[in-house]
């Protein structure tokens, strides 16, 4: 093992295998404003698929519950077949324990739209955190690794420096490359740009794009309709909870079908 | 030309024609500082009742002031610090740890852990802490001797209560146990500031939730529990004070026993004040050293040290002596904030740029 001494650049760093994600008749409720309205959804291994919708259509609470932030009421997620939150016996499904969801996470990258970069650590240790503590890698192996990541997302200079003292594209490039730390068969962005000021939303867009022609399984909840049809294999189209309209992006974005989705690629457009 | 080099005018577009002439007449205009009469009325006042104050403790011979500076140093004296230092110290340690434990148990999902954390607080937030002390002191009337074993079934190890829950014990339960109570709610409300966002990204990448709390929330809470929490630990240095009921030997009590035989009441007590007020500076430090370690990350420049500080007002004070420019360093930083360094060639400057 440690008799080959490959550099650091040669490190795996993007995930090996992009997953197979299924959504199955998903429901939630918060009281009674039903969020997801049955949602059925799947997405191939090393497909991007972008979500697009008013806000309030449920695409974020969507993504949250693919990894098991949020509980579903009602249906099922699963990665490569293995359940989200659950473990199937028989007949009977019994909860997962949260140690266990914690496992089931490390296979899902999460990039949220106000970053939530830790601020008290560096670039470079925000990197390493998940690797190490929830994956019990040890630091040495993890540590060129994430600086691969740093390098990938443009931030090699970047590694010693705190959040707060980079700008908000530099820190979702960050946020990106920690969640790409701990390999992730699916990587899920929640609205990545929206926190960032117009003239940063290219640079973020651009790690998008590279990762998605690396065959990561993504999906990507966003506004930006132009950066869908670039990248996406397949965009959804939800409204009220429910998908409205699905396929590829010359269809759903140049001849919709539904009246709901040309209403909203209008005043989007 | 000197016009060229400035930037372009931002407002009115006339500016664009006249503000050149004007700029260069405004260039060369003395800036006068505003003047403030009230301001030196208020210092000459406060001056004057200072003098008299210092007049006073040097001239009036009841402050004793040999007697006060010969038991400063006493051995019996720094036995008694020593002794107020332990127990703050022990006090503290049992505080703040078991403070934290009840805020995680407040902050935990179980019913039973929320509800006992919330009684413990109502109880020892509720009753005196010289009550507390006494009813600790007394526990061998209570529970004459402690077992060690199974809950309702056989015991292990059977202990003498006066043999554990000594005076010293009886201190620390008492200032610990209290303390804990309200530590908790410090930290727990440092824990509920940490943005939720946090939280989430955690849970979000697999951290394991205990190191969830240790790793990432609470280094950030720290930012707002240390101020209050150093706070506490100066209350508890002076709370020591109420052990002299139980005739431990702290500050407070020792100084008590020898005023009681040479009857140099103001003198001691004296001894006693200074002693409170260099422990209480030496807190002071400490707090301004760990809030600054603690402001990682969430400032983007660190606030100076006083030594750099000092270090940099002689470095000022020499170049302005010598006519010579202000040096950069951590003064770039206070320049945002425009105090200090704001020189009239600045604020020239800013005129001109603003014209």
């Amino acid at each position: 093992m440690s008799a080959t001494t490959a550099p650091a650049a040669a490190a795996p760093v993007a995930p090996a295998t992009g997953g197979h994600v299924e959504v199955h008749g998903v429901h939630k409720s918060y009281g009674t404003l039903e969020v997801l309205a049955g949602v059925d959804l799947e997405i191939r291994p090393g497909e991007v698929t972008v979500v697009i919708g008013p806000s309030g259509s449920g695409k974020s609470t969507l993504l949250r519950v693919i990894n098991h932030l949020e509980k579903v009421d009602r249906g099922f997620v699963a990665i490569d077949d293995a359940l989200i939150g659950y473990s199937r016996r028989g007949d009977t499904l019994r909860e997962l324990k949260e140690k266990q969801i914690l496992r089931q996470r490390t296979q899902i990258g999460f990039v949220f739209q106000s970053f939530n970069l830790f601020p008290h650590l560096t670039a470079l240790e925000n990197v390493v955190e998940a690797p190490v503590s929830a994956q019990g890698r040890r630091r040495s192996e993890v540590e060129p690794e994430a600086r691969a990541l740093l390098a990938r997302v443009g931030l090699a200079d970047k590694a010693d420096a705190r959040p707060r003292q980079l700008s908000g594209g530099q820190q979702q490039r960050v946020a990106i490359a920690r969640a790409l730390a701990t390999r992730p068969k699916v990587l899920l962005f929640d609205e990545p740009t929206s926190a960032l000021d117009p003239e940063l939303v290219g640079e973020v867009l651009d790690v998008i794009k590279d990762l998605a022609r690396g065959g990561t399984t993504m999906l990507v909840v966003t506004h930006e309709i132009g950066f869908a049809r670039e990248i996406a294999d397949q965009v959804v189209f939800m409204d009220a909870g429910r998908i409205v309209e699905q396929g590829p992006p010359a269809d759903v974005l140049d001849r919709p079908q539904h009246a709901r989705t040309r209403a909203f690629l209008e005043k989007v457009l | 030309m000197t016009t060229v080099s400035l930037p372009p005018a931002r407002t009115a577009p006339q500016a664009a024609t006249a503000g050149g002439t004007r700029r260069t007449e405004l260039e060369g205009l003395r800036v006068l500082p505003a003047r403030h009469p009230g301001r030196w009325l208020a210092t000459g006042v406060v001056a004057v009742l200072l003098a008299m104050v210092v007049h006073s403790l040097a001239t009036n011979p009841h402050w004793d002031w040999a007697v006060v500076a010969k038991y400063l140093t006493w051995p019996s004296i720094l036995e008694g610090v020593w002794g107020t230092v332990r127990l703050t110290a022990a006090a503290a340690a049992v505080g703040f740890g078991l403070g934290t434990v009840l805020a995680l148990m407040r902050l935990s999902r179980s019913p039973l852990l929320q509800s006992v954390a919330w009684l413990y607080v109502w109880v020892f937030r509720s009753v005196p802490l010289i009550l507390q002390l006494l009813l600790w002191y007394n526990l061998a009337y209570l529970y004459p001797a402690l077992t060690v074993g199974v809950p309702f079934g056989p015991g292990f190890a059977h202990l003498e209560t006066s043999s554990i829950v000594g005076k010293f014990g009886a201190a620390i339960l008492g200032l610990g146990l209290s303390q804990a109570a309200y530590s908790s709610e410090i930290v727990r409300a440092g824990i509920l500031g940490v943005d939720q966002g946090q939280h989430e990204a955690a849970a979000a990448l697999g951290i394991p939730r205990a190191r969830q709390q240790w790793r990432i929330v609470l280094p950030q809470a720290m930012r707002t529990i240390v101020p209050t929490s150093v706070n506490e630990i100066i209350g508890l240095l002076k709370g020591t004070s109420v052990v002299y009921v139980l005739a431990y030997g702290e500050l407070f009590y020792t100084v008590g026993v020898i005023y009681g035989r040479n009857l140099k009441v103001v003198a001691l007590l004296l001894v006693a004040g200074i002693w409170y007020l260099i422990l209480t500076t030496l807190l002071t430090v400490v707090q301004f050293y760990l809030e600054r370690y603690y402001a990682r990350g969430a400032l983007r420049i660190l606030p100076p040290t006083p030594l750099q500080k000092a270090r940099w007002a002689v470095q000022v004070g020499w170049a302005q002596l010598r006519g010579r420019p202000v040096p950069a360093g951590w003064a770039a930083g206070n320049r945002a904030r425009g105090h200090l360094t704001r020189t009239a060639r600045s604020t020239r400057r800013e005129i001109g740029g603003a014209l």
